[in-house]
């Protein structure tokens, strides 16, 4: 079965809502123009392209926010949070208003573009903006429920849609799933890394969880699972730089000893070019280099 | 305007100095010094339909203080126009006090975006514009911004998207003091007008100049208004 494109699902639910919605408001910047065709026809006041120019690409959803819209904000991740970051902290972060910044491209999707067009660092940025929720589809299907909640609720979002898929869809309600249970380690799967880590695991007693839910992150449920075992050990795996979120799962774990494992982007410029799964296994997130990780962290 | 029994002094131009000499604590400051003291008077008191009894009527007419830098004679012009107590005035930028050195939409009524960091009230502004538009509300937006603060790239960005959309209900007002560096003379205008916006150049001093250029409206573009402020 060929996995839909979340990226194009963004763009059909994101149409879909705008035919439902009277104050929804998308905003552009030439970035997925292909898909928007159906959406600028039919909304053409509440559709805005505004060029090849981010900082006031969010800037100008901030302020259709301030005249009581929702909007929803889109180009590729790199340029829309770490070139247009003040915007996004002081467009809408201070001055208290909501919406919802939709990056595509994420770590991996551009790998022939180069570092120019790969933002691994996206959800650490915003993880310094207060309030901000952070969520990062595994599926279309996925992506779909994740805009569908955000769009309708209040606050500020950023969605990360990128093309690597898993197999499996969970609801996007904000909880850590039990995907499998084990005595042993608790491995966590944040966004589109759930296959790998599946397999990675598939022979090993351990627990799996998931989640498109990266911030708030469901840390209840996390500690429910990893709290069977007399010390912790929590593997926390995620498609962005390696350790983003290790704090937040630090701060759950404060009152035992523990062991935590954080696997994710490495800092370092790679410098290669290829294809997204070469790049995901040059960062060791592919179901060998997790299995690597894993007997050296449990034995 | 409401009228009940306890309806405060409406003050005026002339308290102006007094009140911003609460906040400077200097009794000679000379107000005239603030550049953007008549260009806020003449707005609040002649062009915007703003109500300092309902701060957040869906209605209003929005105005953005992009430049938040040295905001006495902002803070002195609501208080004049009744929209918070002359009392803030006295402790302003102390903790306790929601009167900061930049000010904080979330803070004070009557402020429609926290302003400090240059560059974002012209392209917050046009974002604004839209929204009002899209939801079908006739109010303007009147963003000031200083002729130093075009140097950030951002505005560029805006002054553009603006006119090809043709955002009529949008005015910036440039106040001008030739405090930009490597300022040309008459650039700012002519950038404005070149990318097909209607532009006035007026005396930022005087108000009879300033009342119908920041009024003024022209069909199917937005307007600029430069108030060259030299003394």
């Amino acid at each position: 079965m060929t996995a839909p494109s979340p990226r194009r699902q963004f763009a059909a639910t994101t149409t879909a809502l705008l035919d439902e919605r009277p104050d929804l408001a998308l905003v552009w910047a030439e970035i997925s123009g292909q898909y928007f065709g159906d959406a600028v026809r039919r909304h053409p006041e509440r559709v805005v392209n505004v060029g090849i120019r981010e900082q006031l690409l969010v800037d100008v959803g901030a302020g259709m926010a301030l005249a009581g819209m929702r909007p929803v904000v889109h180009t590729i991740g790199s340029f829309l949070v770490e070139r247009a970051f003040e915007q996004v902290k002081l467009g809408f972060a201070h001055q208290a208003v909501g919406g919802v910044l939709v990056g595509s491209g994420g770590s991996f999707d551009v790998a022939a573009g180069g570092r120019t067009h790969q933002s691994p660092g996206d959800v650490a940025l915003l993880d310094t903006v207060p309030g901000m929720h952070v969520h990062a589809p595994g599926t279309a299907a996925e992506t779909d429920d994740v805009l569908r909640r955000v769009v309708t609720g209040a606050g500020l979002h950023y969605v990360r849609v990128v093309e690597q898929v898993n197999d499996a869809a969970f609801p996007a309600d904000g909880h850590l799933h039990v995907v499998r249970r084990g005595a042993g380690a608790t491995v966590v799967a944040l966004g589109p890394v759930l296959d790998a880590v599946l397999a990675a695991t598939a022979d090993r007693d351990v627990s799996v969880l998931y989640s498109a839910t990266v911030r708030p992150l469901d840390v209840t449920t996390l500690v429910s699972v990893a709290g069977a075992q007399p010390v912790p050990e929590v593997v926390l795996v995620e498609p962005w730089y390696a350790g983003t979120s290790a704090r937040v799962v630090a701060d759950a774990l404060r009152d035992r000893p523990s062991r935590l494992l954080a696997l994710g982007v490495r800092r370092e410029e790679v410098r290669r070019y290829g294809t997204p799964a070469e790049h995901v296994a040059a960062h060791g997130l592919d179901a060998p280099g997790l299995r690597a990780s894993l007997d050296a962290f449990l034995g | 305007m409401t009228t009940t029994a306890t309806a405060p002094t409406r003050l005026g131009y002339d308290d102006l100095p007094r009140l911003i000499s609460l906040m400077t604590g200097d009794e000679k400051h000379d107000a005239a010094a603030t550049s953007t003291l008549d260009v806020l008077w003449v707005l609040y008191d002649q062009v915007l339909r703003v109500d300092p009894d309902h701060p957040d009527d869906p209605g209003r007419d929005r105005f953005l203080l992009s430049k938040g830098h040295g905001p006495m004679a902002y803070y002195a012009t609501l208080v004049a126009q009744g929209f918070f107590p002359e009392s803030w005035l006295a402790d302003w930028a102390s903790f306790d006090s929601r009167l900061g050195h930049h000010p904080d939409r979330v803070l004070v009524p009557g402020v429609e975006i926290g302003s400090g960091s240059l560059g974002h009230g012209l392209p917050l502004a046009l974002g604004v514009t839209l929204g009002l538009r899209a939801g079908g509300n006739p109010a303007r937006v009147v963003v000031l911004v200083g002729d130093a603060e075009l140097d950030e790239g951002s505005n560029a960005e805006a002054l553009a998207v603006a006119a090809a959309l043709g955002t009529e209900n949008l005015t910036v007002v440039v106040v001008d003091n030739g405090s930009a560096s490597y300022g040309v003379p008459g650039r700012i205008a002519e950038r404005f007008a070149t990318e097909g916006w209607a532009v006035t150049t007026v005396d930022g001093r005087d108000h009879r100049a300033l009342a119908p250029a920041l009024s003024a409206r022209s069909a199917a573009r937005p307007s600029a208004v430069v108030a060259e402020v030299r003394s």
